[in-house]
């Protein structure tokens, strides 16, 4: 946000923290403590130090703060060259290849130290029943083998997954902090709003600025290199729920987009921003359904009891050709379309047959197993999804006695689970056959020097998952590191001044205060808007012209264009948030971060003519994926001072062969 | 108050109770509810698609969480499930692992991973 010049003349300047570090940790999801737990075994001897700033508490943030049910990735017996076909196939054939074989080499060493660390794995018993994790068993390390839910997933108790994982974290930490002599390098409640590049080389990141959402104190970070990995952006678009239950989005509602935003506004390129993820879920309470569908063996029909995939394949194979024909190829994107096309006409709502599924593995059990069963069809809400459960008893849903309504949510931009938004990052760099621009540097590092991503953050390398992430943010650690050491005399100098960037980042604040009093109610003023409603008027115009529910996901050339003229009203107008105190403060940020996160998608569904993604968004006006001249990457620049955005085509090369 | 990862617990500092200052952000994590010493949290589901009169409670212990769900019609379930096999502070980062050699700092592979496959 450009803002009138805020001088403190109505609100009070904030203390400003300095702290000089080596290797910043931005975000303490899965992605950041898998780099401090790898970064600081390799960084910590050579006298790196390592900081984590995390806006909420590491043991409970991120995406996997409420716990996990499965842990979607988990390669075991499979050879990971698989792994990229099943990725590939589901993400309509254009992923990085290079990245996603990585990764699948690199995750089940980050399951097997879940494992020791005391994440409890299910376990597959001699007679084929399952065990829960607290069962004395084989661990995976040593061949005990796992409840498959699927090809890649495994069951896990995962409640307290994330703690486990962030205990990992804050040891690993703890360890470099003493080892390096330093007074704090865990941040928590302190919300990064800027990147900062350096004063004498502006190809660099050379620091990071912020604010604690608990003391009237900003922070001035200077690293020589950072990670930036914030999760992906949740609640950019209006969401089918729009009062108390808009909380309840089935991504993390804190995702605010931060990493897309200050990625586009640092200069690195974005890749495949048009993706997006519209996960079909159990209505409103957006529960998982992949433990239904692969543990359970259950069906998805229509009311009137068909299999909308089945009745529906001609009819989405003459629109979208070879992408629709092969009904055990089906992409989760396809099977969107298919069941909105039953939506439509009228043959919803779509049913989840748990009932009968349940009723089927029953009958070859003892009535014990039943009750086990039962409990584990429980667990998976539980551990992961609690309002669903709280959906269900408030209902009087019994599982085995009543099917339960599905339906596809609101779009999530994200890069780490079904989807493959991001950013452009270098690659390993000894997979053969990739193209030089795929691998220019340090592993995981984004196209401005030193600053990495992970997780959400790396486009176009999706189902990587919890597992995935943290794996992802231990290769971004141990590059960062070698980054470290090969620019040992690099001394970062911020290339802005901090009393204006803190001016800009408190510049809500000071609106608030001056404004205050022209109004009687303080929420209704004509010289401001709350970050609230700043989120409403994001939201309404991403659904009507950026294809969200409001159009079943369709938009066309002249509706993107009319959206993204409201859109840049709306940003001239983020110069006039208003906030009250620090919690709103960050909510103005999170909110401007989601306008750059939004803004970035439309700009790229505009440029790419085509539907690459059928049921996840349609362009009306290019109703067919076209691989001829859109089986490409689609790459962006954001130019801060310009506010024009740059786009283009990359090749995609197929490494991993059919 | 702390663990909220959406900063929505505050303080009311004349009664010295807690409130959810932005009900429609939460995202029913209960983490709140799970780590509250008083068991003073209760969630009331989100009023605009959840009929009235059923509720989730989790007893959260050291290895293993307990709920109780009941539902509107007064049905009540009940499940125990291990949360984690080691005590709580008990993770040994890095003994018993291979030593990381920086020989090995640029190429694929973490420190206790020398061997991957390639393309």
């Amino acid at each position: 946000m450009g803002v009138e010049k805020n001088e403190f003349k109505f609100s009070k300047k904030p203390e400003v923290v300095y702290v000089d570090t080596d290797i910043l940790l931005i975000g303490g999801g899965m992605a950041c403590c898998g780099a401090a737990y790898e970064a600081a075994k390799w960084a910590t001897p050579k006298g790196l130090k390592i900081t984590m700033v995390d806006k909420a508490a590491a043991d409970r943030s991120g995406a996997v703060a409420m716990g996990l049910s499965a842990i979607n990735t988990y390669c075991g017996e499979n050879d990971p060259a698989d792994y990229v076909k099943y990725v590939r196939t589901d993400l309509m054939g254009i992923i990085r290849e290079d990245l996603v074989y990585d990764l699948g080499r690199h995750v089940d060493n980050s399951v097997h130290l879940f494992e020791e660390w005391g994440l409890p794995v299910w376990k597959r018993d001699e007679d084929g029943s399952t065990m829960d994790g607290s069962k004395p068993a084989p661990k995976l390390a040593e061949g005990g083998k796992p409840v498959r839910s699927g090809r890649w997933q495994i069951m896990i108790n995962g409640e307290s997954y994330k703690v486990i994982v962030a205990e990992a974290a804050k040891k690993a930490l703890e360890y470099n902090r003493k080892e390096t002599g330093v007074e704090q390098n865990l941040f928590e409640r302190v919300f990064i709003s800027e990147l900062i590049h350096d004063k004498n080389d502006p190809s660099k990141v050379a620091g990071a600025i912020g604010f604690s959402v608990r003391e009237h104190k900003a922070y001035v970070f200077t690293a020589k290199t950072m990670l930036l990995a914030c999760g992906g952006a949740v609640n950019v678009y209006r969401p089918r729920s729009t009062a108390e239950g808009q909380g309840r989005a089935w991504y993390p509602i804190w995702n605010a987009g931060t990493t897309y935003a200050l990625a586009a506004q640092a200069g690195c390129e974005l890749v495949l921003m048009e993706n997006r993820f519209v996960p079909a879920r159990f209505k409103d309470g957006y529960g998982p359904v992949g433990a239904w569908f692969l543990f359970f063996k259950c069906k998805a029909t229509n009311s009137l009891g068909e299999d909308y995939c089945a009745t529906n394949l001609a009819a989405a194979n003459k629109d979208f050709g070879k992408y629709a024909e092969d009904p055990h190829k089906l992409t989760t994107a396809m099977r969107n379309h298919m069941m909105m096309i039953d939506m439509k006409a009228g043959k919803g709502p779509i049913l989840m047959r748990t009932h009968e599924a349940m009723a089927a593995l029953a009958e070859t059990m003892t009535p014990k197993q039943i009750k086990h069963l039962e409990a584990e069809a429980w667990e998976d809400f539980l551990d992961m999804c609690i309002g669903q459960a709280v959906v269900w008893a408030g209902n009087n849903i019994e599982p085995e006695k009543t099917p339960s309504e599905l339906m596809p949510t609101e779009p999530y931009l994200l890069g780490s689970h079904a989807g493959c938004a991001g950013i452009w990052v270098s690659g390993p760099g000894d997979i053969a056959g990739i193209p030089a621009e795929w691998s220019w540097g340090y592993n995981r590092m984004t196209t401005v020097d030193g600053l990495f991503t992970a997780g959400d953050g790396v486009g176009a390398s999706g189902h990587k998952f919890s597992s995935g992430s943290h794996a992802e943010g231990r290769i971004a650690g141990k590059n960062m590191t070698a980054y470290c050491l090969d620019h040992a005399d690099y001394k970062p100098e911020l290339g802005r001044d901090v009393d204006e960037v803190i001016a800009e980042i408190y510049a809500p604040m000071e609106t608030f205060a001056k404004n205050k009093d022209y109004s009687t109610d303080p929420l209704v003023n004509p010289n401001y808007i709350r970050p609230k409603m700043f989120q409403a008027r994001l939201q309404k115009i991403m659904d009507e012209y950026v294809a969200g529910v409001a159009t079943w996901y369709t938009t066309s050339k002249t509706m993107l264009e009319k959206g993204l003229e409201h859109l840049s009203l709306l940003k001239e107008d983020a110069e006039k948030m208003a906030a009250e105190d620090l919690h709103e403060l960050m909510r103005a940020w999170e909110n401007y971060h989601r306008l750059m996160a939004g803004e970035a998608h439309a700009r790229h569904i505009l440029f790419r003519e085509d539907s690459r993604y059928p049921g996840y968004y349609f362009r009306a006006d290019h109703f067919y994926v076209d691989d001829e001249n859109w089986k490409c990457f689609t790459i962006s620049k954001y130019d801060r001072d310009s506010k024009e955005w740059t786009l283009s085509k990359r090749d995609y090369v197929q490494v991993i062969p059919d | 108050m702390y663990i909220c990862p959406n900063d929505l617990m505050k303080l009311d500092v004349e009664r010295m109770k807690a409130w959810n200052q932005e009900p429609d952000q939460c995202w029913e994590c209960y983490n709140c509810v799970k780590i509250c010493p008083q068991q003073a949290i209760e969630v009331r589901g989100y009023a605009d698609f959840v009929p009235l009169g059923g509720n989730v409670i989790p007893l959260r212990g050291t290895d293993a969480i307990m709920w109780t769900i009941k539902f509107r019609n007064g049905i009540l379930k009940r499940y125990k499930f291990p949360i984690r096999t080691t005590s709580e502070g008990s993770i040994d980062l890095y003994s018993g692992k291979p030593e990381h050699d920086y020989a090995n700092l640029k190429k694929p592979g973490f420190f206790n991973m020398t061997e991957y496959p390639t393309i």
